[in-house]
């Protein structure tokens, strides 16, 4: 007998293999996903944009034997001490607790070898970490978790948390099994309790309270050190607007693929803007205000190559941070690992479940024994490698456009590869002089 | 600045914050247990903050945000009011504020003893860490909001929501509470509940029983996520 012909199976794409499957998590137990990391979506992003390169109109530089300076300072505005910096890029806040003690010891190793900053996170700051980084810089958050003028006052700059580009308006959880007897104790509560971070400042709302804590913290530090206010890829216009109105030294900039060490995943996929469509409106606040250049801008949320950091800086950021790519530098997501995220029901680069504190490559996690796994030695050489072949990688952009300096990037040094792109980075379309949005057009 | 024997004191009418920040800490660093007087501090804000050692700071009048911030030690009197933040963030040593205190008071403080003659806005030891709290009046809503440890000690009514999400920290409320937080119950007041409050009651100076307070503290059923729970959130 004919078999009837029958057209092949057809998947939903509103319905997706992967959609489903979260449908039936969520059926199962309950409760929303959780996950550290950034978006995982697909936005736009850098790899959208292109350099155009010299040509007739600009000189090269030599590649290896031209100057490209790389160096910059953070804090000029009232700090008496700005922070100096060898390289454009610096650590993230990560906090010890979503991290391991070895962890932020490498991070510190990493970044002082490379002549850069680290940042503490939710938690405090731990001995590993202020020994280990030469510069380092202490979040004020809205836990205040470990917050204690000694540690204000031994830091090099201090970052006021307001957000972060996973969560804009969001807080935190560290879940109970990262809460060891160290872990509580620097937070002041019991040992083994989900951990909560509010997501609003307990002191102050909104930035005419800001100043006044500004006023505060420079009066307790002696105005010495750069204040700088973090906010999460929202509004970026009015948000670094009013972060200049506050007070603020440098602003940190941190868009929608900014990593967080747990939060709903509808968080961290459906809230904030990406990282691309930020930094131009953040440049023309400071433009605006005539601050440009004087508040200096950090642009975080995705930066993984040395294109990257010269296109943020085209765009007229004056650095960019890290941290998804130093954890994965010091060796999170390693396919070594990839029979133990096998048995997580994961894989290598998919791993995620940072907040549960099993992390086989031993960086997200409190266990002892997991812990062993991350050498602070080898992992703090990674990172130094890893940050020199950013700037490298920068500096090469940069000299192929003609600069002595990456700050001498520009937005005229760009085009990019998808209307998208062009209307968010105010770059012109590749081939084209024009980009959705541009004046007289 | 004017020096008498016994004082040294600071008028803001003449003197910058900077500088009376600046003398004080330098003051409480020296370790002297020297005394400072500041007249016509005029609702500045930051005044006497990040003092670090034994120094006694009377302030003649009210103050601004965040007076005696991340104090250490040292004991900041204000006989006045204070405006929000007083004595956030502090370590140890005693502030006192003889009138009203507004919002956040000893927000986050790890220790110490801050003492408020008067009432207290809302939000009063929010995030308390560890420090101590009196509050001679009443105390408005949200008070010990998220509060970690410490004791708060209220001789009038507390507003709405009192304890909401509290952790270990130990609430003694004399008079009314409009209404308890998420997680915050009422709990026996043991023996060594009573010698705490006592003992607090002596330090403050405060004319009441420790038997006439009822103590709240944690239910305890909000320290790890349960779906079931979700409706307190």
């Amino acid at each position: 007998m004919d078999k009837t012909p029958q057209t092949e199976p057809r998947q939903s794409w509103t319905f997706s293999n992967s959609i489903n499957s979260e449908i039936r998590r969520a059926a199962d137990t309950g409760i929303y996903d959780i996950r550290g990391g950034g978006a995982k979506r697909r936005v736009p992003h850098f790899d959208d944009l292109l350099f155009l390169g010299a040509s007739m109109s600009r000189y090269p530089l030599e590649g290896y034997r031209e100057k490209c300076d790389t160096s910059v300072t953070l804090g000029t505005r009232f700090a008496k001490k700005p922070i100096e910096l060898k390289i454009p890029v610096t650590i993230a806040g990560m906090s010890f607790g979503a991290l391991s003690g070895h962890a932020k010891e490498a991070l510190g190793r990493g970044a002082t070898m490379a002549g850069t900053s680290t940042t503490t996170g939710d938690g405090g700051m731990t001995e590993e970490e202020r020994g280990h980084s030469e510069k380092l810089v202490y979040q004020y958050l809205p836990s205040r978790y470990g917050m204690n003028p000694d540690d204000l006052r031994r830091a090099d700059a201090i970052e006021i948390v307001v957000g972060q580009g996973a969560k804009p308006g969001g807080g935190g959880m560290l879940l109970g099994q990262k809460i060891t007897e160290r872990v509580a104790g620097m937070r002041d509560l019991p040992v083994g309790i989900d951990q909560r971070s509010a997501c609003r400042h307990p002191d102050w709302t909104g930035p005419d309270d800001l100043e006044i804590k500004i006023l505060e913290i420079r009066e307790i530090t002696n105005w010495e050190k750069p204040i700088y206010i973090k906010v999460g890829g929202a509004r970026p216009y009015y948000d670094v607007a009013l972060a200049c109105k506050a007070g603020a030294d440098v602003i940190v900039l941190d868009g929608m693929q900014g990593g967080t060490a747990a939060t709903q995943d509808v968080f961290i996929e459906h809230v904030g803007q990406p990282t691309l469509a930020c930094i131009r409106p953040a440049v023309q606040a400071l433009q605006d205000l005539g601050l440009h250049r004087e508040v200096q801008l950090v642009v975080s949320g995705g930066i993984r190559t040395g294109a990257d950091v010269a296109k943020a800086l085209a765009l007229g950021a004056d650095a960019v941070a890290i941290g998804t790519a130093a954890l994965v530098a010091l060796g999170d997501n390693d396919p070594k690992w990839e029979s133990e995220y096998n048995k997580l029901g994961t894989t290598t680069g998919a791993y995620d479940d940072w907040h549960e504190g099993r992390d086989p490559a031993g960086i997200t996690t409190q266990d002892v024994e997991l812990m062993k796994r991350l050498d602070p030695v080898a992992a703090g050489r990674r990172l130094r490698n890893y940050l020199n072949v950013l700037t490298l990688e920068c500096q090469t952009l940069a000299r192929a456009c003609g600069h002595n300096h990456v700050h001498n990037l520009e937005p005229e040094d760009l085009c990019a590869l998808t209307m998208e792109a062009a209307a968010m980075a105010q770059v012109p379309l590749a081939g084209t002089n024009w980009y959705p949005g541009k004046p007289g057009f | 600045m004017t020096m008498t024997l016994d004082k040294t004191v600071l008028d803001m009418t003449a003197t910058e914050l900077r500088e009376v920040n600046t003398t004080l800490q330098a003051a409480a660093k020296a370790q002297a247990n020297a005394a400072y007087e500041i007249i016509n501090p005029r609702g500045s804000h930051a005044m006497a903050c990040g003092l670090d050692g034994p120094l006694s700071v009377t302030i003649k009048g009210s103050t601004g945000y965040y007076c005696a911030g991340m104090n250490k030690e040292a004991t900041v009197t204000v006989e006045g009011s204070a405006g929000p933040g007083v004595a956030e963030n502090m370590m140890s040593g005693v502030v006192t504020i003889e009138g009203d205190a507004s919002q956040y008071a000893g927000a986050t403080g790890h220790g110490g003893l801050l003492n408020i003659k008067g009432n207290a806005s809302s939000r009063c030891g929010i995030s308390m860490k560890g420090i101590d709290i009196v509050v001679h009046g009443n105390i408005g809503h949200m008070s010990a909001f998220m509060a970690q440890k410490g004791n708060l000690v209220v001789l009038g009514d507390a507003g709405d929501a009192l304890g909401d999400s509290l952790y270990e920290a130990r609430l003694f409320v004399r008079g009314n509470v409009k209404s308890l937080g998420a997680d915050c119950i009422e709990k026996e007041m043991r023996p060594e509940h009573i010698a705490i409050l006592k003992e607090l009651l002596e330090k403050a100076g405060a004319d009441a029983k420790p038997e006439e307070f009822k103590r709240y503290g944690s239910a305890r059923k909000l320290y790890n996520f349960n779906i079931d729970h979700a409706d307190e959130y």
